[in-house]
């Protein structure tokens, strides 16, 4: 049968399993919308090109699935990349098809011609321009298997507008892109990391996302349960382990709590999993962990030694490298080092301060208690986001979706309608800053329009508060650019695109506030009025060791 | 520092020397010699970068290895380029 280059692609998207495309249409992807009519793919239809793609992002991040977004060439283009960027550093499965200039025409300056091969190139983990409506066929699930094998990440298909509307005879279609099961474990390398956490004194695990990805949180509790391994995770591992759990030291790092990052330092073993030895996370490299040895597992050998040399390296899946590691470990109560990690927490437990109701962590937490254990939540980023990593009872892997290496402002909104689509009937929450809200505030229209169970909470302190804070404490608090003299009144913006909203003060909000406003139906949004001066704490000063932590007053 | 060639097959595309170059300015390496030949006969490219080799070039080969456009990599010390090339620094 004969298909156009369009009906191609809706065609392999339907067979992948694709059941919603967020986009925004324009000249260029006008061929692919055609074909789209006639498909049963739903199409959501954001309200700028970057809500678009972290829509695509929310549902990826919360399925474990590819989705897709669309856009159309030049401004499209441009407006989807830095979710692209964001999916990139954070090893997100989405594929961005977009529309182009007609082959005929690319390289002429066109209208609305940008050289989207090069300008995603370094944001991509792979990158296609089609040149005929052949390769069409072969690039598609190519994408998909690209974008789920190994390391997952973005993967962005271009289109030239003549190759959607060129036609081909088909007679059958490729099966669909599926991940390429990583290579199997060393099982020799196994026994040597068996071997090394047997004969380690004080043995800490370093769980990251790499471990969300691959499902692992069962193995690394059965693991750490075994043979005594207390736990800390990265901002992206964050419910690896339940954070109610003895066994669970929190998130390491910047904003790490001063216990975990002293636990870290005392470390004879560092059992890395699904990391990559970001700054944000080992504070100065070269004073991270400085008596431990390494054992460093990745699907992504290239992650390898890349920062920190390890002592024993395995390439592969967390989830199948534990499963073979747990049985080859000897059990173990290590009495010393827990009684060692209790004490360190007794010695630095968290300040009663912060858990008063005036602060933005006790909100965070009580939204926590309160909230269903499978809502997914979602941030954008700033102080909100790293009160959410310290104080929200994180209790199960790849609920938090928070934008962890590209840090983009904005992504919480969107994220969280993605997240919604993909996943209906489990709530979903949004906490935002009154600066990162603004950054994608359109997608209100469309969470109106899908009328999805999202709850926004915006954690305002009419500031771009972390900022605020570096210029506090490493700019002699000479304020510039961090504060604002008039913000918007979100209640009303709400309201304008049809979104109940409410205001209260931190001191003002009830716990039969927060009830009546999670339980209600449909989006809703919480203006929360926060104090300027409340700072995220502790804090590593960027580049400083780990343990040379600032505290504030409240941590005294 | 000791020279080192990159003997890379890699895919026969406009862009694919624009993945590999990018792939050296993101992260900062130099690249002092560049040799591109499409293979007959085949949808490949013969590709030689010439280097010089520190700590950082096993990190490099990995990152080369990951792409999707890359086939085949293989490492030789010193300088192995077309003749052509050979003279380039006296000029
Ligand atoms: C797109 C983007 N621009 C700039 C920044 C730098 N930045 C990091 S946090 C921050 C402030 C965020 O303010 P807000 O959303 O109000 O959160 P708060 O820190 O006040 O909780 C800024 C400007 C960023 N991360 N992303
Ligand atoms: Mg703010």
């Amino acid at each position: 049968m004969e298909y156009s280059g369009a009906e191609i692609v809706i065609q392999l998207l339907e067979r992948q399993g694709i059941k919603q495309v967020a986009g925004i249409p324009g000249g260029t992807n006008l061929p692919l919308y055609d074909a789209l009519r006639e498909s049963p793919i739903r199409h959501i239809l954001a309200r700028h090109e970057q809500g678009a793609g972290f829509i695509a992002q929310g549902m990826a991040r919360s399925t474990g699935l590819p989705a897709v977004c669309f856009a159309t060439s030049g401004p499209g283009v441009t407006n989807l990349m830095t979710a692209m960027a964001d999916a990139h550093l954070d090893s997100v499965p989405v594929v961005a098809i977009t529309g182009q200039t007609p082959l005929s025409l690319m390289g002429t300056d066109a209208f609305q011609e940008v050289d989207t091969f090069g300008l995603s190139l370094s944001v991509t983990k792979h990158n296609f321009l089609v040149r005929s409506v052949e390769e069409l066929v072969e690039v598609i699930p190519e994408a998909f298997r690209i974008a789920l094998s190994g390391r997952p990440g973005p993967v962005w298909v271009d289109i030239p507008k003549d190759i959607q509307t060129a036609t081909l005879d088909i007679e059958a279609f490729p099966s669909p892109g599926e991940r390429i099961p990583a290579a199997f474990p060393d099982a020799a390398l196994v026994d040597v990391a068996a071997e090394m956490i047997g004969k380690a004194q004080r043995p800490v695990f370093y769980a990251g996302g790499g471990v969300v990805n691959s499902g692992a949180g069962e193995q690394v509790k059965a693991l750490c349960e075994k043979a005594g391994i207390p736990v800390v995770t990265t901002l992206m591992g964050l419910g690896a382990i339940a954070a109610d759990s003895p066994l669970s030291l929190g998130m390491l790092g910047m904003h790490g709590s001063r216990s975990t990052n002293l636990i870290l330092d005392q470390a004879d073993l560092l059992i890395a999993a699904g990391v990559r030895f970001d700054d944000r996370a080992t504070g100065r490299l070269a004073a991270f962990c400085p008596h431990a040895r390494i054992i460093h597992m990745d699907i992504d050998g290239a992650e390898i030694d890349k920062l920190r040399p390890s002592d024993c390296s395995i390439t592969g899946d967390a989830g199948e490298i534990l499963s073979l590691l747990i049985p080859k470990v000897e059990p173990r109560a290590r009495r010393t080092w827990e009684e060692d990690v209790i004490a360190m927490k007794a010695k630095h437990p968290t300040p009663q301060s912060e858990l008063d109701d005036a602060r933005p962590a006790a909100l965070i937490r009580r939204v926590g208690q309160m909230a269903s254990g499978d809502a997914f939540v979602t941030t954008d980023v700033g102080q909100h986001q790293m009160w959410v990593a310290q104080y929200y009872p994180h209790q199960r892997a790849g609920k938090l979706l928070t934008s962890g290496g590209l840090g983009t402002m904005g992504f919480g909104l969107p994220a969280a309608i993605g997240a919604s689509l993909a996943n209906p009937g489990t709530p979903v929450l949004c906490f935002s800053g009154d600066g990162s809200i603004m950054m994608n505030i359109q997608e209100l229209a469309t969470l109106a329009e899908q009328n999805l169970n999202v709850k926004i909470i915006v954690l305002n302190n009419g500031a771009l508060g972390l900022v605020r804070q570096q210029q506090e404490l490493f700019y002699g608090a000479r304020y510039c650019a961090s504060q604002y003299d008039r913000n918007p009144d979100l209640v009303m913006i709400a309201k304008g695109f049809g979104i109940a909203g409410s205001r209260f003060s931190l001191s003002t909000c009830t716990d039969e506030a927060l009830q009546a406003f999670l339980q209600a139906d449909g989006p809703g949004l919480l203006d929360i009025t926060t104090p300027q001066e409340a700072n995220v704490y502790p804090m590593v000063p960027p580049g400083a060791a780990n343990t040379s932590m600032i505290e504030g007053d409240s941590h005294a | 520092m000791p020279d080192c060639t990159l003997t890379l097959t890699v895919a026969n595309h406009p862009g694919v020397l624009s993945r590999i170059a990018g792939l050296f300015a993101r992260r900062n390496y130099n690249l002092d010699g560049v040799y591109v030949v499409g293979l007959t006969g085949t949808g490949d490219s013969r590709m030689q970068l010439l280097v010089n080799k520190d700590e950082r070039l096993p990190q490099i080969i990995k990152q080369l290895e990951k792409l999707y456009d890359v086939r085949d990599i293989s490492v030789h010390e010193g300088r192995d380029m077309p003749t052509c090339f050979q003279q380039a620094k006296a000029g």
